[in-house]
Formats: structure tokens, C-alpha cells, sequence
């Protein structure tokens, strides 16, 4: 079974992001890491892998590859190899061509389950995987918080906005992993080591014959004003007198 | 020209979004419904709030998200709208994704306004855990708009009698086939997160998930709901019905009350619109408190039972 993980190396959600002021792209540094989110995908795709025979996991990225820490971080977890694809004209690439990119990479490689969480951290547009279950002509099992791979296909929980659905669909099929489905492995340090020596293949658009256009154009990015700062309390043991004013104030008691 | 709305019906009745979505969209120009929910399904509402049209997918089962793609893109080509606008539900990001790849549209996601100017269509989003705005007109049509929820409030106007055109169900061959087997509704109880005038919500500053019994106490007695942090859904100690932020639910109460959150922009982005904000956090330095009408720095654990004992007192 082949098993594809999308991946995405995004500057470290702990410091302020910055935008270029002339392409309004957020500044990618050279050290990103692997966001936070992929974690679960990449920890589905390596137990699918384990009760597989003869399983393969390649963890597929588009970025700006800079030191490719975060794909280490992937590699490290357990997956076989990690197909990048590294192009100065992908820079600020929007949703589809990101789509575009990462399904014309799976399409070359070949594929029976494609993983992808269900947004980024950074960019967050949220219909990347779709857009590439689309692309790939397969079902989407999407927003799922549990997954098995039973006789009939994947079977997953999906969530929903007042509970879940169980969802069955058969092989090739993608699935989008929902922050908390499992409980994603730490590297161990032999994972770590070995992931020094696993290969990256490192691929251009041109290479997969995708033409990168740009389908939207900024014509402005602004700050939204800030919500003005209220009164802040230190508790001596009296602060629920305060709140219980703010709720009088708000009339809801 | 003109545009189409997609409104899901495949859940509990009809998603608020198309009535918000109409609402917005009709002061900009003609607007149709493209419908996906069981043929029974009440659509006096879509009319109600301005639609001209309903083409209507009618379905009992399944996630038809490949099949309700082929079929909006069959009707973009007939009538050419400027945009298709969708919700942040479930489906509708489905749907969305799959009709951008289909017919190579860009995807603008996150939007909170949509307007015109001389280029056309201008679509307001915000990015960066909503601290910026990006103003972006797409470079051909149809765009594809995905709205985050309550960034237009639905109101009934221009009424009209739609009429109700039924759609035949694409064969969309493997893409298609997705069997949904069992539904389970995992309720909470008192009023409904997104629509409750109080939230009461927890984070990890709370300790453990036991401590959620003091936040049901407290919601129970301002008759409000309660809400989490991903990080504690993420955890196990609430599901996930019950998160509020970016990739939970949005909420605009009168009051939300954040109970050891520490204001991560995750989370800020699904409750930064309330009217009014409390915060309880030991570490003055948490960023919640930078969006707090008043912010408390000290112990939830001491804090929040105090104010259930005065709450009780008044009662």
C-alpha cells in the first residue's frame, strides 16, 4: 500500500509572523518547522503503514525548502521518504496551485490513501485536501477523527457540527485528519538519526509539468483595529465582585 | 452574472450560512440557491432572504460532495455567475475545494466582506489569526468565496416566490462513492454554543477535565453554554462540539467568559467578536487579556468558584 502525507514546513507559530511589504507574502525563514497538524496525518499514515503488508509512507511537501528541518521532523517520526517541492515561482502560491503541485507529485509517485490535515496553521484557506481529491478523482473522507482500514475500504469518524458520521469509501481514497485523531509518536533518537539518511527528493512545478498562474491579485492588506485593552484585576480573593459587575453591566444576570 | 449560494441541508435542517450568505449577496446582484438536503426539506426561508431561484439537489444520504461539485459546475457554465459563495460548514468546504479544482477557480478563503469596485468583485479576508485584512479581487470568474459564519447577520428582505428547478444527481463514477452508515448526535445540554447569549469557556489553565463540571455549573447559571479550546478537545477532556475557534465554531455571545485560555490566535479568531470579554488567567502576560473587557489575574480555580457561590446567592 502506498500512502501518501502532505506535509507543510511553516515559520515557527510561537514567533510573530511577518509580510513582505511589497508581495504581502508572509517571510519564510530559513528554519521552518513542520506544522503542528501534520503531526496526526503523518502518525495515521505510519499506523495504517504498520497494519499494511508491504506499506510505503512518503511525506509530500511544497515550499520554500530552506533547511528542510521540519521535513526531517517527518522523516523522524518514521515515514520512508519525503518528496519537496522547492520552486522560487511556488512563492505566495495560492490554494489550487498548491493543490495542483502537491496531487501532480502523489499522481507520479502513485498512490492508494493520500493524508492531509484539514488546514494549515499558517495559512489556514482550509480546501487544499478537496481541491486535490478533486484533482486525483477520488472520494474525500474529510474531517476525520478516527480512521480504519476494514474489508470494505477506510472507515472513518467524521466530524460533524452536532456530532460524527461513520463514513466507508473504498481505495484510492483521501482523507483529511482532524488536531487530536491520534496521538501522534515523539522521534526517538534512532528516528531522528536515520532520518538524516533517508531520501528528499526535490522536484521544480516544471518538472511536473504544472504552469503556475496567478488567480487572484492583492490590491490591499490592512491591520484590523485591535480591541481596545479593558481593566485588568489582580485577584485578592474579591475579583468575582468585579465580574459579577461586568455581567450587571452586560444584563445578563 | 449574478451569484449562486450553496445552502446544506444534509445536517439538522438548513445551515444558517445561505440565509447570511443571501442576505449579503442580494444588495450586490441576482442571487440563485444551489440546495443539497432530503427532498422534504423547508426552502421558504431561502426565498424569504431574497433568492430568485432554488436548483435543489435532493438527497437523504451520503456525503454527495463530488456529485453537488459536478452539478454546480455544470449550472456555472449555464449562467456564468461572478461568484459561488459558501459557508465554513463541512460540506461546503468540501464542495468549494472540489469546484475550485474543477473549474480551475481560485479559492478565497476566510472571507468576512465581500463588495464591487470598478474591477469588480473586491473579497475582504482576514489572514494572521484575523489581525489583518487582505482586500483580493479574483483575476477571473467565478470566484469561489468560502465566508467565515456570522460575518454578515442574516436578515429576511426583497422576498421573493422562488422558483424551484430539481437537479438530477451527477454519476461521478469512484469519486462519488461514499457511503455514510451511522449519524450520531453527541448533545450537550442548555442552549446551543453558537447561538447562547452566554459562553462560559475552558482551557488547559483549567488543570484537568474534571474541572469542566465547574464550567457547566457556571454556564447553567448565566443560562449559557459552554465552550473549549483546541487544546483541551485535543486532549479528550470535551468533544469537540463544544471548540471554539479557528477550527471549531465562531461565536458572538453578549458574553464570553474565558476561563485559563491563554489567547492563542487559534482560538481568538472564533470569539474575538463577543461584545463583551472575561478573562480569568494566572499569567498576567497572556495575550487573552490584550482583548479583555476585564481581565483577571489570578487563580481559576478560586476565581470561578467564588463567583458560582455569589451567582447562587442571588438566585
Amino acid at each position: 500500500m502506498k500512502i501518501a502525507v502532505c506535509a507543510k514546513q511553516i515559520p515557527d507559530p510561537a514567533t510573530p509572523y511577518e509580510l513582505d511589504p511589497t508581495t504581502h507574502f508572509v517571510v519564510r525563514p530559513n528554519d521552518q518547522v513542520l506544522d503542528d497538524t501534520d503531526r496526526y496525518g503523518i502518525e495515521v499514515g505510519l499506523q495504517l503503514a504498520a497494519a499494511a503488508e508491504d506499506a510505503t509512507v512518503t511525506v509530500f511537501s511544497m515550499s520554500p525548502s530552506g533547511s528542510l528541518q521540519g521535513i526531517r521532523q517527518a522523516l523522524a517520526m518514521g515515514a520512508d521518504k519525503a518528496v519537496v517541492v522547492d520552486d522560487e515561482t511556488l512563492r505566495g502560491a495560492d490554494a489550487l496551485t498548491t493543490a495542483r503541485i502537491l496531487s501532480a507529485a502523489i499522481e507520479r509517485e502513485g498512490f492508494d490513501v493520500v493524508i492531509a490535515g484539514t488546514e494549515s496553521t499558517d495559512g489556514y484557506a482550509g480546501v487544499v485536501p478537496q481541491q486535490m481529491a478533486e484533482l486525483l478523482a477520488v472520494p474525500s473522507l474529510t474531517f476525520a477523527r478516527k480512521i480504519e482500514h476494514t474489508d470494505e475500504g477506510l472507515r472513518i469518524e467524521r466530524q460533524t457540527s452536532s456530532g460524527y458520521d461513520v463514513v466507508i469509501a473504498e481505495l484510492p481514497v483521501l482523507i483529511s485528519v482532524t488536531s487530536g485523531a491520534v496521538e501522534p509518536r515523539y522521534p526517538t533518537f534512532k528516528g531522528i538519526m536515520q532520518a538524516k539518511s533517508k531520501p528528499v527528493d526535490t522536484l521544480t512545478a516544471a518538472d511536473l509539468g504544472v504552469s503556475i498562474e496567478a488567480n487572484q491579485q492583492i490590491k490591499a492588506v490592512e491591520p484590523v483595529p485591535a480591541r481596545e485593552a479593558g481593566v485588568i484585576v489582580t485577584d485578592e480573593g474579591d475579583a468575582f465582585e468585579r465580574i459579577v459587575e461586568a455581567l450587571e453591566q452586560a444584563k445578563v444576570i | 452574472m449574478g451569484f449562486l449560494i450553496f445552502a446544506d441541508a444534509t445536517g439538522d435542517g438548513l445551515a444558517g450560512s445561505a440565509l447570511e450568505l443571501l442576505t449579503k449577496a442580494r444588495d450586490l446582484g441576482d442571487v440563485s440557491v444551489f440546495l443539497v438536503g432530503p427532498a422534504t426539506v423547508d426552502r421558504a426561508a431561502l426565498g424569504e432572504h431574497g433568492a430568485a431561484a432554488i436548483h435543489h439537489l435532493a438527497t437523504d444520504e451520503g456525503l454527495p460532495s463530488a456529485q453537488a461539485t459536478a452539478a454546480i459546475a455544470a449550472l456555472v457554465v449555464e449562467q456564468q455567475p461572478e461568484a459561488v459563495l459558501f459557508g465554513m460548514g463541512y460540506l461546503d468546504r468540501d464542495v468549494a475545494g472540489r469546484l475550485s479544482a474543477r473549474l480551475d477557480a481560485p479559492v478565497l478563503s476566510n472571507a468576512v466582506d465581500i463588495a464591487r469596485d470598478g474591477d469588480g468583485l473586491v473579497v475582504t479576508n482576514e489572514i494572521l489569526g484575523g489581525t489583518r485584512r487582505v482586500l483580493t479581487s479574483a483575476s477571473k470568474a467565478p470566484a469561489v468565496v468560502v465566508t467565515r459564519p456570522k460575518a454578515f447577520p442574516a436578515e429576511p428582505g426583497a422576498a421573493t416566490t422562488p422558483a424551484v428547478h430539481q437537479v438530477d444527481m451527477p454519476d461521478v463514477g469512484h469519486a462519488g462513492e461514499v457511503r455514510v452508515v451511522e449519524r450520531h448526535v453527541e448533545q450537550s445540554e442548555g442552549p446551543d454554543l453558537e447561538e447562547a447569549d452566554v459562553i462560559v469557556s475552558g482551557g488547559r489553565g483549567l488543570g484537568d477535565a474534571s474541572k469542566f463540571e465547574m464550567m457547566e455549573e457556571l454556564a447553567g447559571l448565566l443560562s449559557g453554554a459552554v465552550g473549549a479550546t483546541r487544546a483541551v478537545v485535543d486532549a479528550g477532556w470535551v468533544p469537540y462540539a463544544l471548540q471554539v475557534g479557528q477550527t471549531g465554531k465562531t461565536v458572538k455571545p453578549s458574553v464570553y467568559i474565558a476561563c485559563g485560555i491563554s489567547g492563542a490566535m487559534q482560538h481568538v479568531v472564533g470569539m474575538k467578536d463577543s461584545s463583551t470579554i472575561i478573562a480569568i488567567n494566572k499569567d498576567p502576560d497572556a495575550p487573552i487579556f490584550a482583548l479583555s473587557d476585564l481581565g483577571v489575574v489570578g487563580d481559576v480555580n478560586k476565581v470561578v468558584p467564588a463567583l458560582i457561590e455569589a451567582l447562587r446567592s442571588r438566585a
